[in-house]
C-alpha cells in the first residue's frame, strides 16, 4: 500500500496567484494512497525542504510528489532532500504547476482543476515507480587524441599536464598539421613555426604522451570510460631506433621530383623523406607509392647508403590495440576545392595559386626561402590579385558556408606582400570583410590604410592569360557595377575550407554525427561545443568547421578539460534513466524474442547481444541487453520493440499508462 | 536469339527511336539564320537522324516576351511543348540557343509550381505534362555523332578554331544543367573530333550583345568586337557558334565591329553543324555557307 506525500508550493505568488494551492492540497489528500498533503509558500527553501523530510519520517512515506516549478529547476533539489530523509530519490516526482499551469492560465476554477489533475497524474505514477540506483562505470584514465595538428597538440599537452596518459596519433610522418605550413599568423604577424615547433618538441618529450606518427585509427569499440581503439601503424620502412637522421638516404634517393605536400606542391621531395626540417619526429619514412623499390622491385639505394642499416623494406603495417577512456578528434580540415571555379584557371596557369601555396612562398622555410616569387618563372610579381571567397558563400557553385579564415589570411597575405615587395601593387576582390575577432578589424584596416592594399568589393568573373599577364576580369560594385580589368602577375585564390579527406569514414568508425559538408557535429552548437552525441568522444579544431588558430586552441583546451573532468572521477556515475530489457526465470528468461529491431533503431549502439546459457554452457536463448554506459535513455528502442520487452527506467510503460489513465478515471 | 539477328533488331529499334526526335526550328531558323536550319537538316540526313517537326509551332517569345509579361513568356513555349506532347514526341531538338533557353526555362518553372502550371494550361487551352526532353544541337551531336563522327570525316577541318558558346546555351546552370557553366567543353570536344584545334581563349561564354543587334548596334560592336579580337589574337581561323543571335552579331555586324576596332577582321563565323558538315564532305551550298556576310574562305 502506497503512502504518498503531496507538497504544493506557492512559489511566492507565482503559483498561488492563479491557482488555489490550499484547495489543491485538500483535494489531493482525498486521493487514494495519499497519506499526507500540504502546501507551503516556498517549498524549495530550507524550511520547505525540512517539511518534506519530516513528513517522510513521520508518515513513513513511500513516495513524494512536489507541485512546484519545472523539474528542470528543482528536481535535483527535491530528490536530494528525499534521499537525505532515507527515501529513494527516484520515488520523488515533480508536477510542473508553474510553467505548465499558473503562468500560462488566468486565475480561476479551471486553472485550479488543471493543477489538481497535474498533481494527481504524478501521484498515480509514483505509485508505480520503482526505486532506482545510479549506474557506476569504471574509467580507463588514458586519452586517445586523433590528429597531430595544433588542436591535437594543445589537447594532448593539456590532458598530459593534468597527469593523465595520452596517445596521440597522426596520419602523416610528422605532427604539426596546417599550422606548420603557415608563414606568419594574424593578427600579430608572429612566425607560425616559432610558436608551434616548441610545442611539437614538448609533445615528443612529454612523459605522459605516447606519439604514433604515420598511424591511423582502424576501429573503435566500447563506450565512454572504456574504449578499445585499434590503431594501424603504417610501415615507415625505416627503423627509428637505428636511424640517426643523418639525411644521407634522402640525398641519394633517385626519385626527386615528387610534389612536396608540405610545400603545397610548390617544391619537390624524394621518396624517402622527412616532410620538413623541423619535423617531429625528425626521422624519414618511405613513401611506397613513389619508391622505385616498392613500385618496380629494384633500387634500394637508400639501404645501400644507410650507415646504420636502419632501412627495413617490406615490413608490414602493425596493428595495436589501446584501451582508452576518452577520445578527442582533432583531424582538421583541408583547403582544396579549386574545381569550384574552373574559370579562375587554377591548374591551367602556373601563377594562379591557392592561399596555402602563398603561405609557402611567404614562409622562410618555403621553396623560395620567404621571397615572393611566382612559380612560372621565379620573377617577383609586381601586381598580385587576391580573390576572396573562391568557392565559399556560393550555394550555386561552391559551398554555402563562410570559410571564416580567408578574410583574415588574405589581408595578411596582401600585407606580407607589401612588406616584402615595396613597389608592388596588391588588389583584394571581396564580398564582405568578415573580421570578427580580437584585433582582427584593426588588422584589416592596417592592411588597407597603412600598407595600401587595394580592396575592391566585387566578384571576379574570369582569369585569363594574355601576353604573359593574367587578366583578372571583375566588377567593382561600389563604383556602380563598373567592370574592372587588372593585369596581374600572380593570382591568389582564397579557396574554401572543406572537411578533411576520409572524415566521413572516420565519423562512421566512431559513430559520431557529421553535417552535410562532412564536418563533425557537436552535441549542441552553443552549450556543448566540444562534445559529440557519443559520450566520451570530444571534438576540437577545424574538424568541426573552418576555424582560426585562437578558436582551435580554445576548443582543444576545452575538450582537454572535458577529458580531465571525466578522468577526475573515481567512477563514472550516471542517472539510471536508461532502457532495460526485462528478465525473468526459466523457461522464457525474458519476453525478448531476439529480433534485434532495437539494435537497428539505437542511435548510440547501446544494444548488445546476450547469450543465456545453462549450466553446461549451452546457449538457450539470445536476448538483447542494453549497455548502461552507452544508453542515453532516448526510448527509440522501446518504440521499436515488438514484444514490449524494453522499458525506460523511471518512464516505464506501466508508469506512463498509470499517469495518463488518472486523467480519465477522475 | 542468334547474335547477328540481335544486332539487326537492335539497329531497327535504334532507327525507330531516332525517328521519334522532334524538331523545333523557331523563327530565326526560318528567317535570318536559314543556313543554320539547312545545315542541321543536312547533317541530320548525313548522320541518319530523322527529325519530325512540331506541327503548328509558334514563336518562343524570344528576347521580348519575358521582358513584357511573365504569363506570355511562359505560355508561348508551353504551347510548343504541349504540341510536342500531343504529337507523342519524347524529345525535341531546339537548335536556336535562345529558343532552347526559353523552352527549358518554361519547363523548369512550370515543374516547380503546380498552380502556375494549371494557369498556363488554361491560357493555352491545352493539356501540359512537362515530360518532353529538350536538347540543344550540341547535346544532339554529342549523343548521335560523337562515336561515329571520326570515322565519317572525309575532309578534316584542320584549322585553329575558337569555340564560342555565348550566354544562352549554358546559363543559368541551375535550369539547363548543361556542361561546365563557365568553362564548357562539349563543342571543343566535337570540333577536335573533326580535326580542328580548339584554342584556349577568354571569351567562350561572354555575351555578344544578343538581342541588341538592331536597337543598340554600338553595344554589340563593342562586346562582339572584344571577343572577336581575342579569338583572332590567339590564332583562331574560324569562330564556331551554335546560336543564331551570336552568328548574326559576329557575322552581319562585322562592318560595325571593324569600325569600332579600327581593324579589318576577316575571320569567318560558322555554325558547328556547318563545320561538321564540311568535314563530312557535304557541299557548301547544302550547308548554306554562301548565305554568310563574311565569306567562308576555308573550304
Amino acid at each position: 500500500m502506497s503512502k504518498i506525500g503531496v507538497f504544493i508550493c506557492h512559489c511566492g505568488e507565482n503559483i498561488s496567484g492563479t491557482v488555489d494551492c490550499e484547495k489543491v492540497a485538500t483535494e489531493l489528500s482525498k486521493v487514494e494512497g495519499v497519506a499526507y498533503s500540504t502546501d507551503y509558500k516556498y517549498m524549495c527553501s530550507d524550511p520547505g525542504q525540512t517539511l518534506i523530510k519530516e513528513a517522510i519520517k513521520t508518515h513513513h512515506l513511500t513516495g513524494v510528489v512536489v507541485g512546484s516549478c519545472s523539474p528542470r529547476m528543482h528536481e535535483v533539489t527535491f530528490r536530494k532532500a528525499c534521499a537525505e530523509a532515507g527515501l529513494n530519490p527516484y520515488m520523488c516526482e515533480i508536477a510542473n504547476l508553474r510553467e505548465h499551469c499558473s503562468w500560462v492560465h488566468e486565475k480561476g476554477e479551471a486553472t485550479t482543476e488543471k493543477a489538481i489533475s497535474l498533481v494527481t497524474m504524478l501521484v498515480e505514477k509514483v505509485k508505480k515507480n520503482k526505486p532506482l540506483t545510479s549506474i557506476q562505470v569504471p574509467i580507463t584514465k588514458k586519452a586517445l587524441v586523433i590528429g597531430g595538428g595544433i588542436a591535437g597538440i594543445q589537447a594532448s599537452l593539456d590532458i598530459a599536464n593534468c597527469g593523465h596518459q595520452v596517445i596521440l596519433i597522426e596520419k602523416d610522418p610528422s605532427i604539426g598539421g596546417h599550422m606548420s605550413q603557415l608563414s606568419e599568423t594574424f593578427p600579430t604577424l608572429d612566425c607560425s613555426q616559432c610558436i608551434l615547433t616548441p610545442r611539437m618538441v614538448e609533445v615528443a618529450q612529454h612523459p605522459n604522451i605516447t606519439l604514433y606518427t604515420y598511424a591511423e585509427l582502424e576501429k573503435v569499440e566500447g563506450s565512454i570510460g572504456n574504449f578499445q581503439a585499434t590503431i594501424r601503424l603504417k610501415a615507415k620502412s625505416v627503423d627509428p631506433k637505428l636511424c640517426t637522421a643523418c639525411g644521407l638516404c634522402s640525398s641519394k634517393c633517385p626519385q626527386k621530383k615528387i610534389p612536396s605536400e608540405f610545400n603545397a606542391g610548390l617544391g619537390t621531395r624524394t621518396a624517402i623523406y622527412v616532410p620538413f626540417p623541423q619535423a617531429v619526429p625528425n626521422k624519414p619514412v618511405i613513401d611506397k607509392e613513389h619508391c622505385n623499390y616498392y613500385q618496380k622491385g629494384k633500387c634500394q639505394v637508400c639501404q645501400k647508403n644507410c650507415p646504420t642499416g636502419a632501412i627495413e623494406f617490406d615490413k608490414p603495417d602493425e596493428l595495436i590495440t589501446e584501451a582508452v577512456g576518452a577520445i578527442v578528434v582533432t583531424t582538421g580540415f583541408n583547403v582544396l576545392g579549386t574545381d569550384f571555379f574552373p574559370e579562375y584557371g587554377y591548374g591551367k596557369y602556373k601563377d594562379v595559386i591557392t592561399g596555402l601555396q602563398f603561405e609557402r612562398l611567404a614562409s622562410a622555410s618555403g621553396p623560395t626561402l620567404g621571397e615572393i616569387r611566382r612559380p612560372s618563372d621565379g620573377q617577383i610579381p609586381k601586381k598580385i590579385v587576391f580573390i576572396a571567397c573562391a568557392g565559399s558563400r556560393d550555394p550555386a557553385k561552391g559551398i554555402p558556408y563562410c570559410s571564416k579564415i580567408c578574410c583574415m589570411y588574405t589581408a595578411k597575405h596582401a600585407m606580407l606582400y607589401q612588406h616584402k615587395v615595396h613597389e608592388g601593387e596588391s588588389y583584394v576582390f571581396y564580398m564582405d570583410i568578415r573580421a570578427g575577432g580580437k584585433n582582427y578589424e584593426e588588422f584589416v584596416r592596417r592592411a588597407i590604410e597603412e600598407d595600401g592594399v587595394n580592396y575592391v568589393r566585387g566578384r571576379v568573373a574570369r582569369v585569363y592569360e594574355k601576353n604573359g599577364k593574367l587578366i583578372v576580369k571583375g566588377v567593382d560594385t561600389l563604383l556602380a557595377g563598373a567592370q574592372v580589368e587588372i593585369e596581374a602577375d600572380m593570382v591568389v585564390l582564397a579557396t574554401a575550407g572543406v572537411s578533411n579527406q576520409g572524415a566521413e569514414q572516420l565519423a562512421q568508425k566512431m559513430h559520431i554525427s557529421y553535417d552535410p559538408y562532412k564536418f563533425f557535429a557537436e552535441a549542441h552548437p552553443k552549450l556543448k561545443p566540444v562534445e559529440t552525441n557519443t559520450a566520451g568522444i570530444f571534438l576540437a579544431g577545424a574538424c568541426q568547421a573552418p576555424k582560426d588558430i585562437p578558436d582551435t586552441v580554445g576548443t582543444a583546451s576545452g575538450a582537454a578539460v572535458k577529458v580531465a573532468c571525466l578522468f577526475s572521477q573515481a567512477q563514472l556515475i550516471r542517472e539510471p534513466l536508461i532502457a532495460v530489457v526485462n528478465r525473468s526465470g526459466p523457461p522464457s528468461f525474458s519476453t525478448c524474442v531476439g529480433c534485434f529491431m532495437c539494435e537497428t533503431a539505437c542511435p548510440y549502439h547501446a544494444i548488445e547481444r546476450e547469450e543465456i546459457k545453462n549450466r553446461n554452457g549451452e546457449v538457450l536463448k539470445v536476448v538483447a541487453k542494453v549497455n548502461p554506459g552507452l544508453c542515453q535513455g532516448c526510448g527509440t528502442c522501446v518504440a521499436f520493440c515488438r514484444s514490449k520487452s524494453i522499458d525506460i527506467q523511471g518512464y516505464s510503460n506501466e508508469e506512463m499508462y498509470a499517469e495518463v489513465m488518472s486523467l480519465f478515471n477522475n | 536469339m542468334p547474335l547477328r539477328q540481335y544486332f539487326l533488331e537492335l539497329k531497327i529499334n535504334e532507327r525507330i527511336y531516332k525517328m521519334n526526335i522532334g524538331f523545333y526550328p523557331g523563327c530565326s531558323l526560318k528567317g535570318s539564320s536559314k543556313e543554320y536550319n539547312e545545315s542541321v537538316l543536312a547533317l541530320g540526313k548525313a548522320l541518319d537522324i530523322e527529325f519530325e517537326e512540331i506541327k503548328d509551332w509558334n514563336c518562343c517569345g524570344a528576347s521580348s516576351a519575358h521582358a513584357l509579361s511573365k504569363e506570355l513568356s511562359l505560355s508561348l513555349p508551353a504551347r510548343v511543348l504541349a504540341l510536342a506532347e500531343q504529337q507523342g514526341l519524347k524529345e525535341i531538338v531546339v537548335p536556336c540557343a535562345a529558343c532552347y533557353n526559353r523552352l527549358s526555362t518554361t519547363q523548369y518553372e512550370l515543374a516547380q509550381n503546380e498552380e502556375l502550371r494549371e494557369e498556363i494550361a488554361k491560357i493555352i487551352d491545352m493539356s501540359y505534362k512537362g515530360g518532353v526532353k529538350i536538347l540543344n544541337v550540341l547535346q544532339l551531336l554529342q549523343r548521335f555523332a560523337s562515336d561515329v563522327i571520326e570515322s565519317k570525316v572525309v575532309k578534316p577541318f584542320s584549322h585553329q578554331v575558337a569555340c564560342y558558346y555565348g550566354c544562352l546555351l549554358v546559363r543559368p546552370h541551375k535550369i539547363l544543367q548543361f556542361d561546365q557553366v563557365e568553362n564548357p567543353q562539349i563543342m571543343d570536344l566535337l570540333m577536335s573530333k573533326i580535326g580542328a584545334t580548339p584554342i584556349d581563349w577568354a571569351f567562350k561564354t561572354e555575351c555578344c550583345g544578343g538581342g541588341f543587334s538592331v536597337s543598340r548596334t554600338d553595344i554589340v560592336s563593342k562586346l562582339s568586337g572584344n571577343l572577336l579580337k581575342d579569338a583572332v589574337d590567339r590564332g583562331a581561323k574560324a569562330i564556331i557558334v551554335a546560336c543564331p543571335m551570336c552568328h548574326s552579331n559576329l557575322d552581319m555586324r562585322r562592318p560595325e565591329i571593324n569600325e569600332y576596332l579600327n581593324a579589318n577582321i576577316e575571320v569567318p563565323v560558322l555554325y558547328i553543324t556547318q563545320a561538321i558538315g564540311l568535314a563530312l564532305g557535304l557541299s557548301p551550298e547544302a550547308l548554306g555557307l554562301e548565305r554568310h556576310f563574311v565569306p567562308v574562305s576555308l573550304i
